[in-house]
């Protein structure tokens, strides 16, 4: 079996920060695990603009930022696994992987889970009709058209306004396809602000909420979509049935954080977020697992997705070095209080804080779009931070930092609540 | 005249409004002094980045993905559109190479490289 200090399993933007910041952090026997050809993940199909304006000050494109964190990790030598696929990840931090070498089975001092989202298909929508061509998952379309060159369509119904179904729509436009319309079932959008701006009003595409495809029509390719609009109960309502033609329906619909690893080793799920649990260095409830990226929790900024890595990379310096030193206490070893979502908040992440270990910054969603809001942390009556937003909606992730001086004594549950401001 | 802007210059976001008053644009709501240039440009003479792909010639089934170095303006993005459509490179192709030169007032430039 071979050894490295840290395995990261998967190479895209958070695989790539994590590895750098534990290299950096100061352990140099570093390998990612990743299963394409080149690493880069997701960011190699991203060919729009709009990255790295947080974390390296200028816009780029995502393949421009991918090549960033790339160079950052030839320039290390740090080693990438590339057509190699992870099987396994135990508790006892083995990782097992088959290439086209065959298998291959290394024993890790710690390991961070980098391994990303996959996108909810038709299968699980139940849109009633028939089964024919046409019908793609947003990113399935954006990796044929981006990388491989195919024209996907050239009348198009996107079903789901998040980012990717936007920025699809912008796309199939630019391509000279006519984008009949985007439907969101719920009365918001799941996307930014900007790029309802600039994908879809730049082009003229109309967005219909409370919609949704109710059924799909078609032989051998598809022939149009029956498009409705839904009560608040998410039913449709049937006197708003009406008939779309189109050869082309995009599904953006939701992102799944592939963690059948994480679940195959035991370490616990968050229901809400459906990544694993963790705390402030993105470690998992498995002393030495870490868990960063969007197999976390989904993310709007691959900006975010590095700085979360980059926790995530140095936890796993810090217990790998920790462990090198045989110091027997790790910080892993201290008390942990679990934060909670309040009032308005869907979650909140890390799921849980140790107090004595300084500065944290929380991450959550609103559950539902409001106007100017104060958030407050809150550990039993003692009130740790507050924030006000000129606006909250479930599609932009929130942060609110909290201080090392405020959380220090705290022995009680944390949560995090939303009012709206009149 | 008074427009609804919103910026488009980072996630954040933010809604603008502008007041145009001869020529001279007010802005409120920015977050940061980006939103004050994006809704002066945006009122008088938006422009934005176009990205695309372009054909490898050399490699099967390979795009090069490309960008406007500067924005172009809005008006002239399918106009970029149809340049590309025609254009094609030959690997191998460095992050910023000049895939075609002098395209509505800028260069189409490559975003990812092909060995």
């Amino acid at each position: 079996m071979l050894q490295h200090d840290i395995v990261i399993v998967g190479g895209g933007p958070a695989g790539m920060a994590a590895a750098v910041k534990a290299y950096d952090s100061g352990v140099r026997d570093v390998v990612i695990i990743d299963r394409e050809e080149t690493p880069g993940g997701i960011l190699r199909q991203c060919i729009h603009n709009g990255f790295g304006l947080h974390k390296l000050g200028r816009e780029l494109t995502g393949p421009e930022y991918a090549a960033v964190y790339a160079e950052m990790v030839k320039e290390r030598g740090i080693r990438v696994y590339t057509e190699t696929t992870v099987t396994a990840v135990t508790a006892d931090r083995t990782v097992t992987a088959q290439s086209r070498d065959g298998m291959l089975k290394v024993q890790a001092g710690a390991v961070v889970l980098a391994m990303g989202c996959r996108e909810r298909s038709r299968g699980a929508l139940n849109i009633a009709g028939t089964r024919p061509a046409g019908v793609y998952s947003a990113g399935t379309a954006q990796k044929l058209m981006n990388c491989e060159g195919f024209s996907v369509g050239r009348r198009a119904v996107i079903l789901g306004s998040g980012d990717i179904g936007l920025i699809m729509a912008r796309r199939m436009s630019l391509e000279g396809a006519k984008v009949e319309a985007v439907c969101e079932l719920m009365p918001y959008s799941g996307g930014l602000a900007r790029n309802i701006e600039q994908c879809l009003h730049d082009f003229d595409i109309p967005l219909y909420l409370s919609h949704t495809v109710a059924e799909i029509h078609g032989d051998e390719r598809l022939a149009g979509v029956t498009v409705a609009a839904v009560d608040e109960h998410r039913r449709i309502i049937d006197s708003t049935r009406r008939f779309i033609p189109c050869d082309t329906l995009l599904l953006s619909v939701g992102l799944i954080p592939e963690n059948e690893l994480t679940r195959a080793a035991g370490i616990p799920i968050d229901p809400v977020t459906n990544g694993a649990v963790v705390d402030e260095h993105r470690q998992t409830a498995i002393p030495g697992i870490f868990a960063c990226g969007n197999v976390l929790q989904v993310h709007d900024l691959v900006d975010y997705v590095s700085d979360e890595a980059e926790l995530a990379g140095a936890g796993a310096a810090a217990y790998v070095l920790a462990k090198h030193a045989d110091s027997e206490t790790t910080v892993a070893d201290n008390i942990t209080v679990p934060t909670v979502a309040g009032d308005g908040v869907r979650y909140v992440l890390p799921q849980r804080v140790h107090p004595q270990s300084g500065d944290v910054a929380l991450f959550l969603r609103v559950s539902a779009p409001a106007g100017r809001v104060r958030f407050t942390v809150r550990a039993g009556d003692t009130v740790l931070a507050t924030a006000v937003r000129p606006k909250a909606a479930p599609g932009e992730m929130e942060k609110l930092p909290v201080k090392a001086e405020k959380l220090a004594g705290v022995t009680t549950p944390i949560t995090v609540s939303m009012e709206e401001l009149a | 005249m008074k427009r609804e802007l919103t910026c488009i210059i980072c996630p954040r976001g933010c809604l603008l409004t502008a007041e145009i008053e001869n020529g001279s644009v007010t802005v409120r709501g920015n977050g940061c002094p980006r939103g004050v240039t994006y809704a002066e440009t945006e009122c008088t003479h938006p422009r934005r980045t176009v990205t695309s792909t372009v054909r490898v010639s050399n490699r099967e089934n390979t795009m090069v993905s490309v960008k406007t170095r500067e924005p172009v303006d809005k008006a002239d993005m399918f106009k970029v559109m149809e340049r590309l459509r025609a254009a094609a490179v030959s690997a191998p192709v460095a992050i910023g190479d000049i895939v075609l030169a002098d395209v509505c007032g800028t260069d189409i430039v490559a975003t990812k490289a092909i060995d």
